[in-house]
């Protein structure tokens, strides 16, 4: 029988015993509901934290370090050849080198100086780093009080709350007030002199606005971001040229006169440039980290908690298998005497089998979009509890679960596959019948 | 009796073929051993009583079943030596069942009732529709048989009919026979009927053929003669 007179010929059967099916429908639709819900919440999680983690700048960023630098740190018992002055320095030229690779989006360096800071004419020693304007976008900026940087050399600061404490009782009021950062400045004695490779150190103060207090690190910590208390544009960062610890090794390697960086930040277009930017770079005679195995291993766990709810959720949809089985059988019986008039008009055992294959794939269709759209349904309450939850505790709105087009194709593919194969009995059962004795049938 | 030949001139043709039942401990020999040929264009009538295997025999003769040994020749193929698909394919495309209750699908129109064996055949929509629209809209009854088959085979075709209905069933059957030159065979245990319309008669008794005789009817046409 051809494809469409099939369908329609099941079509036709379904509406006859239309609450039956309508319910073994029903059952379908419920087994892929609970199917989607439980994966879409695995996928809405890993969305989140993925989007969380993307955002944070951590997976599509590069840390270079000079090959000299990262001797030192591992020690001598490396076994380490060469001397440290001899590998390649992370200066401008190589800031500029980076920049051209290609999927490298931004490269800038880590600067962190120790300064005093004084507000309200007490003195407070602490860390203060640099942050690029594209921080901006990094999740350690979404639930902070006030606003970022106005500008690339704005003088302005964001304080971290647990500093911001120690300032005042109320860190909130420190927003639009003005502190000075006291520094010392480098001030090279023969600018491009070889031969003369130090420098002098001016201190120096610099009168900044607070401008937000934000309680999570950028960058997770990582890079030069790591435990410092204040933060300050990049560029302002660079143009008040604050000796740091790197210069001591600098005047000890005899490269004072070339300003160096301890680290470069770089950063490419998506995480899944990093391995061949990292490779570039590596390439180029620096030493890089990155966190691109920590995110295989999260997609890893993400899949093996996404194979794990779906197998909870398919029990219900083989559950609702069992009803596609007994609504087959029950067709069979009722339909004994018609089955027997289509054997006898020229139908064989497979155009029956057919039949009832459409019949049950039928099932498994509607139910499965059926299941998909109540799927997203509970999805979208979950969400919605769980965002009511929330806002009450004072946290952004997220969103828990995602039903993506693959999960929709999938989940009807497999309510179809799943429906042909309960009607893998019952239609080998209705071809086998003899048609005489089905004929007989009353 | 005629002998088997390789005669195309014959419709049917039945060597030795038997069908046999286990019913608990004891073989039911439903048809035994029965040898028959029927020739193109011919109407025959099987008569028997009840239980006589007339049924059996015709449900061996229309592929629905199987016999349990002997030979069934329709357009020199063995019926017997076919397998599932060849029986259906023979069934849809060479015979057609008339049977003693309508046996009409109830959850189907009367159209779509018509409509299904050519379904099964997998005719063009189109071409089904024009069929089916002709059966119905011609009222003359010559072209009902929407995908006109070279036998029929009818079983008991005026059991549950009043005797007006029953009568323009037969004119019909004969109908079919005299100006299609369909090959009939009718299962009947009505002796008057098979001698009204049948052009020989077969009595059947106990699963054996037991005697056969040209009937009263008109004149049977020449073997494979075909209008």
């Amino acid at each position: 029988m051809k494809i469409g007179d099939l369908t329609e010929l099941a079509f036709r059967n379904l509406r006859e015993a239309v609450l039956r099916n309508s319910l073994t429908t029903l059952g379908v639709a419920v087994g892929v509901a609970s199917l989607v819900a439980l994966v879409s919440l695995g996928v809405g999680l890993q969305q989140l934290v993925s989007k969380r983690l993307s955002s944070s700048g951590l997976f599509n960023a590069i840390f270079v370090y000079s090959q000299a630098d990262m001797q030192e740190m591992r020690g001598p018992r490396r076994g380490v050849s060469g001397s440290p002055a001899a590998s390649k320095p992370l200066d401008e030229s190589a800031r500029r080198d980076l920049s051209r690779l290609p999927n490298v989006t931004e490269v800038y360096p880590q600067i962190r100086f120790m300064t005093e800071i004084r507000y309200d004419n007490n003195p407070y020693p602490t860390s203060v780093a640099g942050v690029p304007l594209s921080a901006q976008n990094d999740g350690a900026f979404d639930g902070m009080q006030g606003h970022f940087f106005s500008g690339p050399n704005a003088d302005e600061a964001i304080l971290h709350s647990e500093f911001a404490k120690d300032l005042s009782d109320n860190p909130l009021s420190l927003i639009g007030k003005d502190l000075v950062l006291r520094y010392a400045e480098r001030q090279s004695l023969n600018s491009g002199d070889s031969a003369n490779p130090g420098f002098s150190v001016v201190p120096h103060e610099k009168q900044l606005r607070i401008i937000g207090i934000v309680d999570t690190e950028p960058e997770g910590g990582f890079g030069g971001f790591g435990r410092s208390r204040v933060f300050i544009p990049l560029q302002l960062a660079q143009q008040l040229s604050a000796t740091d610890v790197s210069d001591l090794s600098e005047l000890v390697n005899g490269s004072g006169s070339v300003r160096t960086y301890s680290s470069l930040t770089v950063r490419v277009k998506t995480p899944t440039d990093v391995q061949a930017v990292e490779n570039a770079i590596k390439g180029m005679g620096f030493a890089t980290f990155s966190l691109l195995d920590t995110t295989k291993n999260l997609r890893l766990f993400f899949f093996v908690i996404d194979i794990l709810l779906g197998i909870f959720g398919s029990l219900a949809l083989i559950v609702a298998t069992l009803g596609i089985v007994n609504t087959l059988v029950m067709a069979i019986l009722e339909r004994r005497r018609e089955i027997g008039v289509f054997k006898a008009l020229g139908a064989d055992d497979r155009d029956v089998k057919q039949l009832f294959f459409a019949e049950a794939s039928v099932m498994g269709f509607v139910g499965g979009i059926g299941g998909v759209f109540l799927g997203w349904l509970i999805g979208r309450v979950l969400t919605f509890g769980a965002n009511v939850y929330l806002a009450r505790q004072n946290v952004p709105a997220v969103n828990i679960a995602a039903v993506p087009l693959w999960l929709v194709l999938g989940a009807v593919i497999f309510a179809v596959l799943v429906s042909l194969v309960a009607g893998l009995y019952p239609a080998s059962r209705a071809a086998r019948l003899n048609p005489v004795e089905a004929l007989r049938y009353e | 009796m005629t002998p088997l030949s390789g005669n195309n001139a014959f419709a049917i043709r039945a060597e030795n073929v038997s069908r046999h039942y286990q019913m608990g401990g004891a073989l039911i020999r439903a048809v035994n051993e029965v040898t028959l040929s029927i020739r193109s264009g011919e109407f025959v009538a099987l008569l028997g009583s009840s239980g006589s295997g007339k049924s059996t025999l015709l449900n061996l003769l229309a592929g629905l079943d199987r016999p349990t040994s002997g030979a069934i020749v329709v357009q020199n193929r063995d019926l017997a030596a076919m397998n599932t698909h060849e029986l259906a394919q023979y069934r849809s495309g060479t015979v057609g069942m008339v049977f003693q209750s309508f046996n009409l699908l109830p959850r189907m129109t009367l159209e779509e009732n018509i409509e299904l064996p050519l379904r099964l055949a997998e005719v063009d929509r189109s071409e089904r529709s024009a069929r089916v629209r002709e059966a119905l809209q011609r009222v003359r009854l010559e072209k009902r048989l929407s995908h006109r088959p070279s036998i029929l085979l009818a079983d008991e075709p005026t059991g549950n009919l009043d005797s007006v209905t029953g009568e323009e069933v037969m004119l019909l059957l004969k109908s079919f026979n005299q100006d299609l030159g369909m090959t009939v065979v009718m299962v009947t245990h009505e002796r008057p009927l098979a001698d009204r319309f049948a052009h020989r008669i077969l009595t059947l008794a106990d699963g054996k053929l037991i005697s056969e005789a040209a009937a009263q009817a008109a004149e049977i046409p020449a073997a494979g003669a075909r209008p």
